[in-house]
């Protein structure tokens, strides 16, 4: 915890540059803050969502639900960029290995279930998948070899931008392309404030991807759905003192943006990696798994980029994935119903039965960030 | 995901910085930060690239939350994404995309 992160709550008073991000203290004093303004909107349950898999984690680990006040729900959503990978994106990927086309991706895309198969999958027949970390590490892989190779991208903008930075790079390898899954966050929570019977009253905004596009981006959504933001980091009294200004924004009825996180966020964030993200992408509308079609909601590569689309460089052909029926046991999975906030992994048949980290039936299992894995290692958030 | 990764910049050669994560040196790349980086400034990296330049003020408390999640239990998936961030930045690793 900082100093101007906390200095951003108004439930802390006094010299924080001596502040611990842990301190048990400090944290009890803003679980108080928020028990009282939680309690001063006079009406429960007050209902706020994050958007961000981070921070469900950082929840679930430091076991902020057990302090949570009763009156104040607080919603995951659907803030896990592999969770909300479509099956057919996945397919892609997974034809293209079966063909054998070289896969770089990172480390949990791999165990995310397609239609039928996944990149794992694929690996145990002797396709060639390269778990990277960096996405510059796809440059030297295509440099280093003859074969084709295709960056399965996925993520985020924050992550985006990073493939946006390789995509501008010159003097590219011509045996490496591009499959972009990139999902861009603002359009979707468009779709959850419109959602029919959402009771989502305020956001809580990963710390990080605003720290690429600002948290001015957040103010036209504010002004349309009278919903406030704060934009809040990832450490356990980040996200209590970002809970705070949001409750207090609820209560106060001042629907507005705050940035709880300022030492990662401006109003403008990343200048420069935003011309690089909108130099390579455009937003076009896409299904997020589970979720709904979402206008504007993946990152395609614009066409001056089509040399590096993997899209245009192949003709996928899913047929062959889909002649089959799907596995009768995903048909059970709810991660979607999970992601838009109504329902909880406990809800699911399959939760810690068939569906378990190490053979997941949907994708919320998957992904570190997965709803289902957190709750699956750490025994479960019941409601306190 | 998305914790990022701070660390301290030891060298800077065009795009590329050599940057110190607690011992551990890789290579990040500054395509994607928005402000001169220069030996001594702290940055964030995210999968691969500094998407920020940490104001000085910041660091310390940072560096602590991080130190402090690296020595959490091994079975600990958060520390576990930070540690493999570090060790994946030269590497292959269990990684975060968002
Ligand atoms: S437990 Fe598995 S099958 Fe059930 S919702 Fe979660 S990921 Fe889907």
């Amino acid at each position: 915890m900082t100093e101007s992160g906390m200095a951003a709550s108004t439930a802390l008073t006094g010299s924080t540059a001596q502040l611990k991000f842990r301190d048990p203290v400090r944290g009890k004093a803003l679980a108080k803050a928020l028990e009282k303004v939680t309690r001063d909107v006079g009406r429960a349950p007050v209902s706020v969502m994050h958007v961000c898999g981070s921070h469900e984690q950082s929840i679930a680990k430091f076991g902020l639900r057990a302090i949570l006040p009763a009156g104040l729900n607080v919603i995951m959503g659907p803030g896990c960029p592999v969770c909300v990978t479509d099956t057919p994106e996945v397919d892609e990927a997974v034809v293209l290995a079966g063909d054998g086309v070289r896969i770089a991706t990172y480390g949990d895309m791999v165990r995310v279930p397609g239609t039928m198969k996944s990149l794992g999958d694929m690996q145990a027949e002797g396709a060639r998948i390269d778990v990277i970390y960096s996405a510059a590490q796809v440059v030297e892989l295509a440099r280093d070899t003859a074969e084709d190779v295709v960056f399965f991208a996925s993520g985020f903008e924050t992550t985006a931008v990073a493939t946006a930075a390789i995509a501008l790079m010159p003097d590219l390898p011509d045996n490496l392309s591009i499959l972009s899954a990139h999902k861009y966050i603002p359009p979707v929570m468009e779709i959850v404030a419109e959602m029919p019977g959402s009771k989502v009253e305020g956001f809580l905004a990963a710390g990080h991807a605003a720290a690429i596009t600002g948290y001015g981006i957040f103010e036209r959504f504010v002004e349309r759905h009278g919903i406030p933001v704060v934009v809040a980091g990832f450490e356990p009294l980040d996200i209590l003192a970002g809970l705070v200004e949001l409750v207090q924004l609820v209560r106060d009825g001042t629907p507005k943006v705050l940035n709880a996180f300022p030492r990662c966020v401006s109003r403008e964030g990343n200048r420069n990696a935003q011309g690089q993200l909108w130099k390579v992408f455009r937003a076009t509308g896409g299904r997020w798994r589970g979720i709904a079609h979402v206008p504007n909601g993946n990152l395609r590569l614009r066409d001056e980029f089509a040399r590096l689309d993997t899209r245009k460089k192949y003709r996928i052909d899913l047929r062959r994935l889909w002649n089959h029926a799907a596995p009768a046991l995903t048909q059970l999975c709810v991660c979607g119903d999970i992601m838009a906030g109504i329902a909880a992994p406990t809800d699911c048949p399959l939760f810690g039965k068939q569906c378990v980290p190490d053979t997941p039936v949907g994708a919320c299992m998957v992904s570190s960030e997965g709803t289902c894995k957190i709750w699956h290692q750490y025994g479960g958030v019941p409601r306190l | 995901m998305c914790l990022g990764v701070p660390g301290r910049v030891i060298a800077v050669e065009d795009q590329i910085a050599t940057v110190d994560f607690w011992g551990v040196v890789r290579e990040t790349r500054l395509d994607i930060v928005d402000e001169p980086v220069a030996p001594g400034d702290y940055i964030l990296n995210h999968v691969g690239f500094a998407i920020r330049k940490i104001p000085a003020s910041e660091i310390g408390e940072t560096l602590a939350l991080y130190e402090h999640l690296m020595k959490e239990a091994e079975q600990d998936m958060m520390a576990a994404d930070v540690r493999a961030e570090i060790a994946g930045l030269g590497q292959a690793g269990e990684g975060c995309d968002d």
